[in-house]
């Protein structure tokens, strides 16, 4: 049995060096708490060669240096830990979630994908660097072992069964996380590494440290023994990031979305899985101001909301980074945020990736994610209420129709194996021909105000657009009426007629127009409005 | 300086070298695969729709086109086919296209409001790829705007199908494609039949006259529509027999509103023709 451990130093710099990489060559120090007292928590190397100093204050800190200050960000150091624990996850399922930079995982039966703990030790390395993290890592059969010789010596450290005492012994004491009371005490003892600790007769030490005591020389000696705790995985795809400055334009915003994406698509592909809806969260910051207004007083806040919300639908569970934030992109350009943006946060729900089989006798259909950029693209030139398939809805009422979003259906498997049959059996199409030729009606919306003559009964004359026709033939009235117990009630007289227009009679102020020709229209009188109407032409 | 045609030839193919394979080997038109049109006279005349071009159906207004379209639409989502309508003037009418067989969930509505969000609607949706049928709906647009198009537009949609399996329909009052669309067909209306739903005696205490019938007597029954093709770059033979040549068909019509039109489907007809004298009755 053996167990490996990673130790991330310096956990909440390298957090936010992740996020942002220019800061690498850089000094940086971290300061947290409330300006103006926030101190340096963090600093890396080149601040301290600099003569930064963990505790100074910002004002202190400021002496030596004017870039690199970043604020600790509690947000970045949760999204690490759990993308640590995802890619740890991906390597062995029992995983114990030790500290925030500490995790352990139990490499049982690992040996047979990955070979010998140098092998897997390596591969733990490189997962890791894929993140952007600098990392110790270290492989011991007992659990505690593996966790203080992570925290104690860098880069990778495989210690054999049996020398955990000797491979222990140089570190200090405080690698074992005492209390601030028995550190004291040690130190008073003059007892400062872990030997010189192992090195005590225990009854003794029980009998003046207690069991505390027992227990410190017990992970001394590399001989306490317990079980993992296993770390239960929830599968929540959030990435979240807090931003300093207000962003307030769409391209850094893309920017700063294309990151989040890229790294929870390596999320979810650890997991085999893909997004089927993108929530994305904005906190605002100041509302734009197109103009500037004179505002009298101050006590008129101005009304942009604290949250932006929006959820991207997603026709088939997708991973690819690039075409999610295309459809992001599209969709913030249609509805942009009236504020300017302060927090991000983008949550994923999770999928199982689409799988399909395609035939080798039928045509390829349209690829959902390609076919999903480019409904985006249109929704995003004529709106998005104006792509879509329609569907006539189950009313009398004239036109009534919704505009469902579109997807390539999959061919159901008879009419795939009709297909494929007629075409194995001729090079012709099969051809199943509709049930009839309709004589097509072109709406026109909003319909046309027109008057009308009625003589008899029946239109003989007709005024619309500044025309004049003569109505030749007429069939109708066809009444429909219906939706009177409701505001939106209608009761309609329609007419087919073929109308003949008289271009001398044409009203002056309008243009010609290809309206003007001879044809057969569909008109109305509309009983509520009380006004006669052209509502399409046949065609 | 060549001396001879030879060593012209190995010139050129030398200087061509690396950008043309083969300068002096003619390449052959790979066969164009052709689908129905969901007419039958139309498919006799013109060989059927072709796919991997554009094709150019014009004519005024109410000669058949829109008609022609639902019928192609409903033929090409029977086979499961995607297909894509750019509507420039937000004409079309699904509840008549439902019941001339248009399955719906395949068809791709882009309800446009003007002529340049069509076109780049169009530019989308071929770049995008992988629709059966495209079809750019002009029939409202005023023809001086659709003149105003560059030839290169033209060609960029053509160029865009070309090596698939996409069909490029573009309807219009007149045609302005030119050498870009593989097959111009012109539709011009023709007479319009009312048909009688009264008995002859009935009719008789009227006058004889149409405008004197009593309208409830009467329905539109359909349309005459006469069909020619002006191009045609990919049925060879239809473009030798039927350059001159006319075909009349007539459109069933319907009337009433829409939960009549289901009644009066039953009642419509197609009359077709196979000739330019003959017609017949086929439904």
């Amino acid at each position: 049995m053996a167990f490996a451990s990673i130790y991330v130093p310096n956990f909440i710099l390298q957090a936010i060096l992740c996020t942002e990489p220019a800061l690498r060559g850089q000094a940086v120090a971290l300061l947290d708490g409330t300006p103006p007292l926030s101190t340096v928590v963090a600093i890396n190397d080149f601040a301290r060669q600099a003569g930064i100093e963990i505790g100074m204050t910002e004002s202190q800190a400021n002496q030596f240096f004017s870039a690199g200050k970043r604020c600790r960000s509690r947000a970045c150091e949760e999204s690490l830990h759990m993308a640590l624990l995802q890619m740890c996850w991906s390597i062995s399922p029992r995983v114990e979630d030790a500290a925030a930079d500490t995790l352990i995982l139990d490499l049982a039966g690992l040996h047979r994908v990955f070979g010998s703990h140098k092998n897997i030790a390596r591969e733990l390395m490189r997962s890791v660097s894929e993140l952007g993290l600098t990392v110790n890592v270290a492989i011991a059969a007992n659990i505690d072992v593996t966790l203080y010789a992570a925290r104690g010596f860098t880069g990778i450290t495989l210690i054999p069964a049996g020398e955990e005492a000797k491979r222990l012994a140089g570190l200090p004491v405080s690698i074992l996380s005492p209390s601030v009371e028995i550190l004291e005490t040690l130190e008073r003892w003059g007892v400062r590494t872990c030997a010189e600790l192992a090195a005590l007769p225990v009854l003794q030490l029980s009998e003046r440290l207690g069991q505390e005591g027992v227990r410190l020389h017990e992970l001394a000696r590399g001989a306490r023994v317990r079980s993992l705790v296993l770390a239960e995985s929830q599968l929540r795809f959030e990435e979240e990031i807090d931003l300093e400055d207000a962003v307030e334009e769409l391209e850094p915003l893309a920017f700063l979305l294309g990151r989040l994406l890229n790294e929870l698509c390596a999320r979810l592909q650890g997991y085999a899985l893909a997004a089927s809806a993108i929530h994305l969260r904005f906190t605002l910051g100041d509302a734009f101001e197109k103009e500037p207004v004179m505002v009298e007083s101050t006590s008129t806040a101005k009304s942009a909301p604290a949250l932006y919300e929006r959820t991207l639908r997603l026709p088939v569970p997708m991973r690819d980074p690039k075409l999610l934030l295309n459809l992001l992109r599209l969709r913030l350009q249609t509805d942009p945020p009236q504020a300017s943006i302060r927090k991000i946060a983008l949550a994923a729900e999770p999928a199982r990736l689409r799988t399909a089989q395609n035939g080798l006798f039928h045509r390829s259909f349209i690829d959902p994610e390609k076919l999903e950029l480019t409904i985006a693209r249109l929704a995003n030139l004529v709106g998005s209420s104006n792509v879509g398939s329609p569907e006539v809805l189950d009313t009398h009422r004239p036109g009534a129709l919704r505009m469902n979003r579109f997807a390539s259906a999959p061919v159901e498997m008879k009419v795939r194996r009709k297909i494929c049959r007629a075409s194995a059996s001729s090079n012709a199409e099969p051809e199943s021909k509709p049930q009839k030729t309709v004589f097509a009606l072109r709406n026109f919306r909003p319909e046309w105000l027109a008057k009308i003559e009625v003589r008899e009964n029946r239109p003989v004359h007709i005024h619309f657009r500044g025309m004049r026709g003569k109505i030749v033939a007429a069939s109708g009235p066809w009444r429909t009426s219906g939706d009177w117990w409701q505001e939106e009630a209608w009761r309609h007289d329609e007419w087919d007629v073929d109308v003949r227009f008289d271009s001398t009679a044409m009203l002056k102020g309008h243009n010609l127009h290809w309206e003007m020709q001879d044809g057969l229209f569909r008109i109305y009188y509309d009983g509520l409005r009380r006004d006669w109407f052209v509502c399409g032409r046949y065609d | 300086m060549p001396r001879n045609f030879a060593q012209l030839r190995s010139q050129v193919e030398r200087a061509l070298a690396g950008r043309v394979a083969a300068p002096f080997e003619y390449r052959d038109r790979s066969a164009t695969e052709s689908v129905s049109t969901g007419v039958d006279e139309i498919d006799l005349l013109t060989g059927g729709f072709p796919r991997g071009a554009l094709t150019e159906i014009f004519g005024p207004p109410c000669s058949g086109r829109t008609s022609l379209l639902v019928s192609s639409l409903g033929l090409r989502t029977a086979h499961a086919e995607s297909c894509a309508l750019i509507d420039a003037c937000d004409a079309f009418d699904p509840c008549r296209a439902e019941a001339a067989g248009v399955e719906l969930k395949q068809l791709l509505w882009i309800r446009c409001r003007n002529f340049n969000h069509a076109l780049r609607a169009t530019d989308l949706l071929l770049q995008g790829g992988g629709f059966g049928f495209v079809c750019l709906d002009l029939s409202d647009v005023p023809r001086e705007m659709v003149r105003k198009l560059p030839l290169d537009a033209w060609f960029r949609f053509r160029r865009a199908v070309e090596n698939t399996q996409t069909i490029l329909l573009i309807i219009e009052q007149e045609s302005n494609a030119k050498t870009c669309a593989s097959l111009v067909l012109k539709l011009e209306a023709g007479l319009v039949h009312w048909s009688t739903t009264k008995p002859k005696e009935v009719l008789a205490a009227y006058s004889g006259e149409a405008l004197c019938r009593p309208p409830f007597a009467q329905l539109l029954d359909g349309l005459d529509v006469h069909a020619s093709v002006l191009r045609s770059h990919v049925n060879p033979i239809s473009r030798m027999e039927f350059r001159e040549g006319r075909i009349s068909t007539i459109i069933g019509g319907s009337s009433g509103s829409p939960e009549t039109i289901f009644r009066a489907n039953a009642m419509s007809g197609c009359h077709a023709g196979a000739s330019i004298e003959s017609t017949s009755r086929i439904a």
